[in-house]
């Protein structure tokens, strides 16, 4: 266990430095700036502005300060630095360069829960629809409550999340007005939001959990204690339930990266503050440090998602040894 | 065989509890902030820049700046007139070139410190000193001294030192503050009533910026630090969300401010916008609304376009032939018909523009100087030498180039579509991402370019100096002295009427030499709330959010009889009984 969590951080030192130097690199490779904007500035308060911003520093400056805060000068990598701005190594990201008065770090705190309850709630619909649904198919297979499951367990698969959103306020929040129609603050503001950004993976763990249910009921171990006499539900519950969910927390991995990653439309179409409509924002304005920073926050919680899910096998299923997957 | 089912079966319960319990944790922790709904709630877009006013150039951000900060001058929301500010009044010296203001005695800064002299005089010199990187600071040079301070060069590009007293702007006294212009100039009161020009609070500033060089702006402008002269104060900041104001209890007037509290919303979509504002949610939404949309909300008597300072057009790259000879810039700008963009694409009322200027600025008339003749603008063309021996006419395929957006997509298509069938030109369509397009029409890597110019003042200045020769806002290549001259003159001459028959005679030769062919005028679109009061209609789509308040039943009712225009009622979330101002509810019946 400890030798693989060990390896897993090497990794990520090694996923997060690739990560940064990519992102910087793509950055600075697009065209366009930070300060480009349909009024030019005067040449002298540009070069005031990329003073201040150190914009002006050539880029491996400009990265050593993004990674550090480090300086590269007579005094050596670590020397005067009092003028660099905060750098990943010291969990500084800097100032957001679109909006002036904030910092990344700020931008981040804030957003962050934000997102984060979004993709709880979204990930409870997941869970709770999924596995109900995925249940009920594989109880009763063959049958209209299993035909119509799966039916809408294609729909949320073929639909994407935009669309059920723009279905949702339509029907729950205008023409009959139960929840609110965007906005943040209260339970009832997660619900919608929540819904539509799980439904396409709750259509997705019904499938796995059918799938995996259907096939563990059909072992012979499982046909050798109902010949012992054990009850039906006991045998579901004890027997074939842990098995089946092995397929389902292994999807929830990537899910919770979908999620995560998905969540930019969704915060748009319910303006919710969440990290996802900075992500999109950062990069198209050319907001390095705030591009760099969602970036990073979203590497470092996909990592250890992953993590997590590998953790979460050994919990389920003893046969399942950390050392060797790793 | 079998894994230990009890063992396994307790293990997975227990986990999903623990994740379950962490899950409502973190909601419950990201929704802890409850806020009652304020007084009043708009948007005009997603995160604002700053809340800094010399850090900020967009109009979302002059709105933001209008609540929290106030001018020596403001302007008045209906006719756009300058009246006093801060400053009760100023006086103009005979040569029109010193500017004395008086400030008002009870102006005062959010902290309850008063407001003097010496803090404006400070704030212009923040603006002008390099470090700041005040966009704006370049309209601030036409004070006598101001471009050298911020430039540390002499006219003749000789470095100088930077030496403040040289600068023009003075605090005579706690209350008197004199401002000395290079030379007279007529806009300098509208342009000064720019929301950018607005005072800082040294004494909470400069410490700050002393203790921490580097992230001082990121604690500056915070509920509790921020320091304000306007009639409201920040009192709560959500990153994406909102930004709450609560009226400013020592802002001179704020017996005469309604509004308790404002919201200004944080919203990317315009459609979300649109949903909250019929949700009661919001009670006004400025923004481009897609087309689509307009008709439906033409007839509602909470959306009213009027006629907006701001012109859309497409850059033509002079440097590039066949685009450096006038006659085939001039068969582009007659052979379009715009009529048919404005109806069949915009639809909000938009007018087709056949001036740089729109139709009215201030009590300036742009001159007419082009009409639309696909017939004209084929044998321009066929005079030029663009023509084969059959005469017909032979031009390059050109590329018309635009930021990604639907709107500007179809009016492109259109334009494109017209040129074919007018001049058998082949355009070809090039859409690239807004940094990407901008850093395109910089380097002059275009053919034809979309653009648009939003007025700061209603002035022809504010239209007519970006074309003069090697203007940072140029951007086509297009040089002519005439013109330059021309623009000089007028923007030092103080006779009104020959003031405008110089800017009419530039826009003339603009008009001629077309190194930009204007499509249409833009119209503001407005929806808000029919028992908003105070509401300011005019040319710049300007508020002044102290004047704003909640009209009764009553008041409701009179206004709508009187109003001329036939539009559907509609239901108004404003409070009932109406939310006034001290003084004009003594005006009340």
């Amino acid at each position: 266990m400890r030798r693989f969590l060990l390896r897993r951080l090497a990794w990520f030192a090694l996923t997060v430095w690739a990560v940064i130097t990519i992102s910087f690199v793509l950055m600075r490779s697009v065209p366009g700036g930070p300060l480009s904007s349909d009024r030019t500035l005067h040449p002298t308060v540009e070069a005031a502005v990329n003073a201040r911003y150190h914009l002006d520093w050539p880029a491996w400056r400009q990265y050593l300060q993004t990674l550090g805060p480090l300086n590269l000068d007579e005094h050596g990598l670590l020397g005067d630095r009092s003028d660099v701005f905060g750098g990943i190594l010291a969990f500084d990201l800097g100032p957001s360069l679109q909006h002036r008065d904030v910092s990344v770090n700020e931008i981040v705190a804030q957003s962050l829960p934000v997102s984060a309850a979004l993709g709880v709630t979204a990930l409870g619909w997941a869970l709770l629809l999924g596995l109900t649904g995925g249940l009920v198919s594989a109880l009763r297979p063959g049958t209209a409550l299993d035909t119509g499951a799966r039916v809408l367990s294609t729909l949320g698969l073929s639909l994407p999340n935009f669309v059920i959103a723009s279905f949702l306020v339509l029907a729950l929040a205008v023409a009959l007005p139960i929840f609110p129609v965007a906005g943040w603050g209260t339970p009832a503001h997660l619900a919608l939001p929540g819904f539509a950004l799980g439904a396409p993976f709750a259509a997705y763990v019904a499938r796995l959990f059918r799938a995996g249910l259907l096939e563990t009921l059909s072992q012979d171990c499982i046909r050798t204690a109902r010949a012992k006499g054990v009850p039906w539900r006991q045998v579901v519950l004890r027997h074939a339930l842990p098995g089946a969910l092995v397929p389902v927390i292994s999807f929830l991995g990537p899910a919770a990266a979908g999620i995560l990653t998905g969540s930019l439309v969704i915060e748009r179409i319910f303006t919710i503050p969440g990290t996802g409509s900075h992500f999109v924002a950062g990069a198209l304005n050319r907001d390095y440090a705030l591009a760099m920073g969602v970036t990073l926050v979203y590497t470092v919680a996909v990592y250890a998602l992953n993590v997590l899910v590998d953790l979460a096998y050994a919990v389920i299923d003893p046969r399942i040894e950390l050392e060797k997957d790793a | 065989m079998f894994p230990m089912p009890s063992t396994s079966g307790a293990r997975l319960a227990l986990a999903s509890t623990l994740l379950g319990v962490l899950g409502l944790c973190v909601v419950a922790f990201a929704l802890r902030s409850g806020r009652p709904r304020a007084d009043f709630a708009f948007t005009g877009g997603g995160e604002l820049r700053s809340l800094d006013p010399h850090g900020v150039t967009g109009v979302p951000e002059g709105r933001v700046m209008r609540l929290l900060y106030e001018g020596l001058v403001a302007r008045n929301p209906q006719t756009l007139a300058v009246e006093p500010g801060a400053a009760e009044g100023w006086k103009v010296n005979p040569d029109g070139r010193t500017f004395t203001f008086a400030l008002r005695a009870d102006a005062r800064w959010s902290n309850g410190d008063p407001l003097s002299a010496a803090d404006f005089e400070w704030s212009f010199r923040r603006m002008l000193e390099p470090a700041t990187a005040c966009e704006y600071a370049s309209s601030l040079w036409l004070v006598e001294g101001a471009r050298e301070f911020t430039t540390g060069q002499a006219a003749d590009g000789t470095p100088r030192e930077r030496d403040w007293s040289r600068v023009g702007i003075v605090a005579r006294d706690e209350r008197v503050l004199e401002i000395r212009l290079e030379r007279p100039t007529p806009h300098f009161l509208p342009l000064l009533s720019l929301h950018v020009f607005a005072p800082v609070h040294r004494a909470s500033l400069e410490p700050l910026q002393q203790q921490f060089p580097r992230d001082w702006a990121t604690r500056w402008t915070r509920p509790g630090t921020l320091v304000t002269n306007g009639p409201f104060r920040l009192a709560e900041r959500r990153i994406g969300e909102v930004l709450r104001f609560e009226r400013n209890e020592h802002y001179w007037d704020a017996r005469n401010v309604a509004m308790r509290t404002i919201d200004v919303l944080s919203v990317e979509s315009w459609s979300s916008a649109l949903n909250l504002y019929l949700a009661g949610e919001l009670d006004w939404v400025d923004g481009a609304i897609p087309s689509s949309l307009v008709p439906e909300l033409l007839g509602r008597e909470d959306f009213d376009p009027r006629p907006y300072l701001g012109v859309y057009f497409y850059r033509v790259n002079v440097t590039r032939p066949p685009l450096d000879r006038r006659e085939v810039r001039a068969a582009l700008a007659t052979s379009l018909r715009r009529k048919e963009i404005c109806e069949l694409v915009l639809k909000a009322g938009q007018q087709p523009a056949f001036s740089f200027l729109p139709p009215q600025v201030g009590d300036y008339r742009p001159p007419r100087t082009f009409g639309e003749s696909p017939e004209y603008a084929e044998k321009l063309l066929q005079d030029a030498g663009f023509a084969d021996a059959e005469g017909k006419l032979d031009l390059r395929a050109l590329e018309l180039h635009f930021n990604t957006s639907e709107v500007h997509r179809d009016i492109a298509e259109v334009a494109a579509e017209q040129w074919r069938a007018a001049l058998g030109l082949e355009v070809r369509l090039r859409n690239q991402e807004w940094k990407s397009f901008l850093d395109a029409q910089g380097k002059l890597d275009y053919d034809l370019s979309r653009s648009s110019w939003i007025a700061d003042y209603a002035d022809p200045s504010s239209f007519l100096d970006i074309w003069t020769t090697g203007h940072e806002n140029n951007r086509t290549g297009w040089s002519n002295r005439q013109y330059d001259e021309l623009v000089t003159a007028a923007r030092s001459e103080r006779d009104p009427a020959r003031r405008r028959e110089l800017y009419s005679n530039a826009e003339r030769i603009l008009m001629h030499e077309l190194p930009c062919i204007p499509i249409y005028h833009y119209v503001s679109q407005n929806l808000v709330d029919p028992r908003v009061g105070g509401f300011g209609q005019n040319a710049l789509n300007e508020q002044s959010p102290k004047h704003w308040y909640w009209r009764s039943d009553a008041e409701l009712e009179e206004v709508r009889t009187q109003s001329t225009r036939r539009s559907e009622r509609v239901e108004s979330h404003g409070p009932k009984e109406g939310l006034y101002a001290p003084a004009r509810a003594e005006e009340q019946p």
